[in-house]
């Protein structure tokens, strides 16, 4: 009996470290509507903290980190996403950038084609002169 | 010359694009919840604790949900906007309070009049986040079967009412 008290003793503060650690990524994920920019963990605004306590509440009742966040996107959109899914709608936001470069070296691959001059071709005259000189 | 149209036309599209980017409000989140049904509650009733009211009582019909709070600037400034669609009879506009104290809302209501055919008491804004709420004052429009058809974020303005709400309560109310 007493060990078992021991051991629940250890186990709970364990327990709720790793519920802690848990609802910490997750708040560092998902983005404050209210100050857009910041994530939930820095968000001060009353809402931010509504959120958080959200997010514990559900972890303690067991949910899984994924249940959470798609509570979250069910209210308030896949912009409370600070990594947005790859879907229909964000596709030009995830391919943006590589469609960018596949931009920039086509450009840079024509720009360098077009300064390749042709090795200058002299004319008998010019040889002659050339041979002249280095003479 | 051509080497020129071509920057010109780079330059033009990206102007173009920056200035659609800087029009856009970045606070007006596409709400996921438009042609959803409307999230379910049973809350008390901010002048009559004792009873309830639940979203259910309103299907059959087309309605308004106006979320408010007496601690909102913008509330107050959206509030003759709101009583002028209450009283043209339009829709029904039924009230959320959000996070807000009883001693505070009645008072807030008496000083500045009472839109709303009934208000539900949301005290710890609960209902609110199930709703989407993110910045009080919102509106909803819910059509007869219970499905959210329309969300404005922020303070109503008349124009808001005449471009987008007036017409959707006049499609609603003809289906």
């Amino acid at each position: 009996m007493k060990r078992a008290l021991v051991m629940l003793a250890f186990a709970l503060p364990c327990w709720g470290q790793d519920l802690e650690q848990r609802a910490t990524a997750l708040e560092k994920e998902l983005r404050c509507l209210v100050c857009q920019n910041q994530t939930l963990a820095d968000s001060n605004a009353p809402l931010a903290v509504d959120l958080r306590n959200q997010i514990r509440e559900q972890l303690a009742a067991g949910r899984s980190d994924r249940e959470v966040v798609d509570y979250l996107v069910a209210r308030y959109g896949d912009f409370v996403r600070y990594r947005p899914p790859f879907k229909a709608t964000t596709v030009l936001l995830w391919a943006g950038p590589f469609l960018f470069l596949l931009g920039g070296f086509y450009l840079l691959a024509r720009v360098l084609r077009r300064r390749r001059v042709p090795a200058p071709q002299l004319t008998s005259a010019e040889r002659e002169r050339a041979a002249k000189l280095l003479e | 010359m051509k080497r020129l149209g071509w920057t010109l036309g780079v330059f033009v599209a990206l102007v173009a694009l920056l200035a659609i980017g800087l029009r856009l409000n970045p606070r007006e989140v596409p709400s996921p919840l438009i042609g959803k049904p409307a999230p379910a509650f049973d809350l008390p009733l901010l002048m009559a604790p004792d009873k309830r009211f639940s979203e259910r009582e309103m299907l059959g019909q087309v309605w308004i949900l106006n979320v408010w709070a007496s601690w909102c600037p913008p509330c107050l400034a959206e509030h003759p906007v709101v009583m002028r669609v209450a009283q043209s009879g339009m829709a029904p506009v039924v009230g959320l309070n959000y996070k807000d104290a009883r001693e505070e809302a009645l008072p807030w209501l008496e000083r500045n009049g009472n839109p709303y055919r009934l208000i539900a008491y949301d005290a710890d804004g609960r209902i609110g986040i199930d709703y989407g709420v993110y910045g009080v004052p919102e509106t909803y429009v819910i059509d007869r079967k219970g499905v959210i058809r329309y969300k404005h974020i922020g303070p109503l303005t008349a124009d808001v009412v005449q471009q987008k709400v007036e017409p959707l309560l006049k499609q609603l109310a003809g289906q």
